[in-house]
């Protein structure tokens, strides 16, 4: 019993960094239709970016605030310069375009940093809260951070202009356009917003894996299937998903089919509900009178 | 008096294909210019062109400025507000996001609320529904909310493609006599694209019949509602 606590605990804390690059997949996804698959790797160098700037002496929140910032231009940047001029490009091209783009990020990262693993400090005390063996500190702090982005994300999308714009462009472009929305800086703020999110898992992910240029490998396998699991257009659904599957993934390869395949349950998820439920369990299901 | 839109040959299309071969005409400002014309006359390319939704050459001159190489968003931002075809409802949102969006460029956010007002007061459905998901209305509703959107711009300038389209007659009335409406009270010159020319025709003060992308009739529109010939050959009734 004391085991399976042990594991139940430890999947809502790896859900919750799954959690966190599944919203940032999603935010792409929303907008474009695409799933990044260099999502993972720009985290991941955003990530060696705050470990520079601690190296340099910054202190962790300072470092933590300045990474998401870089990330953000960063990730406009790579939207306007990168993926703009394949935005006619059938998917397939896109998804060559996506995989060529984590080769060049992963590489440019092993060559500016390194491909020695650096440890990478956490902003939480090491001694665990009541004194409990089941989840330490960083665990709790990364599931806080992940649920204060979800709710930050709420009410931007919710409550704002921006967000609505946002929306509106996800939904209908030719529209948005109607209204005076400048459609193409809106992909753009969407991939700086997703690069922004995603630069805050990989820098809650360094403590537990080390940082290293292929940390956010499977990372981004489990997130992916958190996002399918939860429904690619609904940033909640995501999210939850990416606990499941943290959840499963620790009971599942603890039990049933051990670690080393654990992997394979990420895959099993992604197939399983592509072929059972394709908008995954909270996908939006629009229903339009004509 | 120098007219709001003056267009000089005016050619338009989709990739390789040519839709519209030097299309001339103008409205005045405050009036209401028809575009009539059979399926496949041009129509809504017409309309498509002035806001640079598809390929466009020529001359586009909109309150004393040539606009033909603007993009969409910025012809949106000097004032022009389209309905267009298949009325671009955000469907998954609710009636009032939609009104909310057809104001983004807006920055007056109390005559924004002021405006919430009149155009309930203008479509009082829309007022019962504004919490409805857009997509489930009827498509009455649904044009209505397309129109009610574009006026949330505060336009000088309304494009209206095929407003009675796919509606029942009732319906249709309702919506011409609310356009009739807003022109007298808000003084927004509108250039309307129909095919059902007998409808255009009663709203509009001006018309232009076009067939297979050229002007071949224009003038008052109760001249062309009078001429026999006119009726007969393009009209069809």
């Amino acid at each position: 019993m004391d085991a399976l606590l042990h594991q139940l605990f430890s999947g809502v804390a790896s859900g919750g960094i799954y959690a966190g690059l599944a919203l940032a997949l999603v935010m792409i996804y929303q907008s474009t239709g695409h799933i990044n698959f260099a999502q993972g790797e720009m985290a991941m160098f955003s990530t060696y970016i705050a470990w520079e700037l601690i190296d340099y002496g910054t202190p962790y929140w300072g470092a933590f605030f300045l990474t998401v910032i870089f990330a953000f231009v960063a990730g406009v940047a790579i939207e306007r310069l990168v993926i703009r001029p394949f935005h006619n490009l059938p998917v397939i091209a896109l998804i060559i375009v996506f995989i060529g783009l984590l080769v060049i990020v992963n590489s440019t990262a092993s060559w500016i940093f390194g491909t020695t693993l650096k440890t990478f400090p956490s902003p939480f005390p090491a001694e665990p809260l009541w004194d409990n063996h089941y989840i330490s500190n960083h665990e709790l702090g990364s599931i806080g951070i992940v649920l204060i982005i979800v709710a930050i994300l709420f009410v931007f999308f919710r409550y704002t202009k921006l967000g609505l714009a946002m929306r509106a462009v996800a939904e209908n472009p030719q529209s948005s356009r109607l209204v005076g929305i400048r459609v193409g800086w809106m992909l753009a703020l969407g991939w700086g917003l997703a690069a922004a999110i995603g630069s805050v898992s990989g820098m809650l992910v360094a403590p537990i894996l080390y940082l290293d240029s292929s940390m956010m490998g499977g990372v981004l396998l489990y997130s992916l299937a958190g996002a399918v699991l939860g429904g690619l257009d609904n940033p909640w659904g995501a999210a939850l998903g990416g606990f499941i599957i943290g959840i499963l993934e620790n009971v599942l390869g603890a039990y049933v089919i051990g670690t080393q395949l654990k992997f394979s349950v990420a895959l099993i998820v992604i197939v399983g509900v592509l072929l059972a439920r394709p908008s995954g369990l909270f996908g939006r299901t629009v229903v339009t009178r004509v | 008096m120098t007219p709001l839109l003056s267009v000089k040959n005016l050619t338009a299309g989709y990739g390789d294909t040519v839709v519209l071969h030097g299309l001339n005409f103008e409205l005045a400002e405050g009036g209401i210019t028809a575009i009539l014309g059979a399926n496949g006359a041009g129509k809504t390319t017409t309309l498509r062109a002035l806001c640079g939704l598809c390929r466009r050459r020529g001359e586009i001159s909109y309150a004393g400025r040539r606009i033909e190489n603007l993009a969409t968003e910025d012809v949106v931002r000097l004032g022009v507000a389209h309905v267009p075809d298949g009325r671009g409802t955000f469907a998954s949102m609710s009636a009032e996001e939609n009104l909310r969006l057809g104001a983004y460029l807006r920055r007056d956010r109390a005559d924004v609320g002021r405006d919430f007002e009149t155009i309930y007061a203008l479509f009082p459905r829309l007022r019962e529904r504004r919490q409805q998901q857009a997509g489930t209305l009827s498509g009455g509703e649904q044009q209505m909310l397309a129109i009610a959107r574009a006026l949330m711009l505060r336009p000088k300038l309304l494009l209206l493609d095929e407003p009675s389209f796919g509606l029942a007659p009732l319906v249709v009335q309702e919506i011409y006599r609310t356009l009739k409406t807003i022109n007298r009270e808000t003084k927004v010159s509108m250039l309307l694209v129909e095919q059902n020319a007998t409808l255009a025709l009663d709203l509009a003060d001006h018309a232009y019949l076009v067939e297979t992308g050229r002007v071949v009739v224009s003038g008052d529109s109760e001249m062309v509602k009078a001429d026999e010939t006119i009726r007969r050959s393009y009209l069809g009734y």
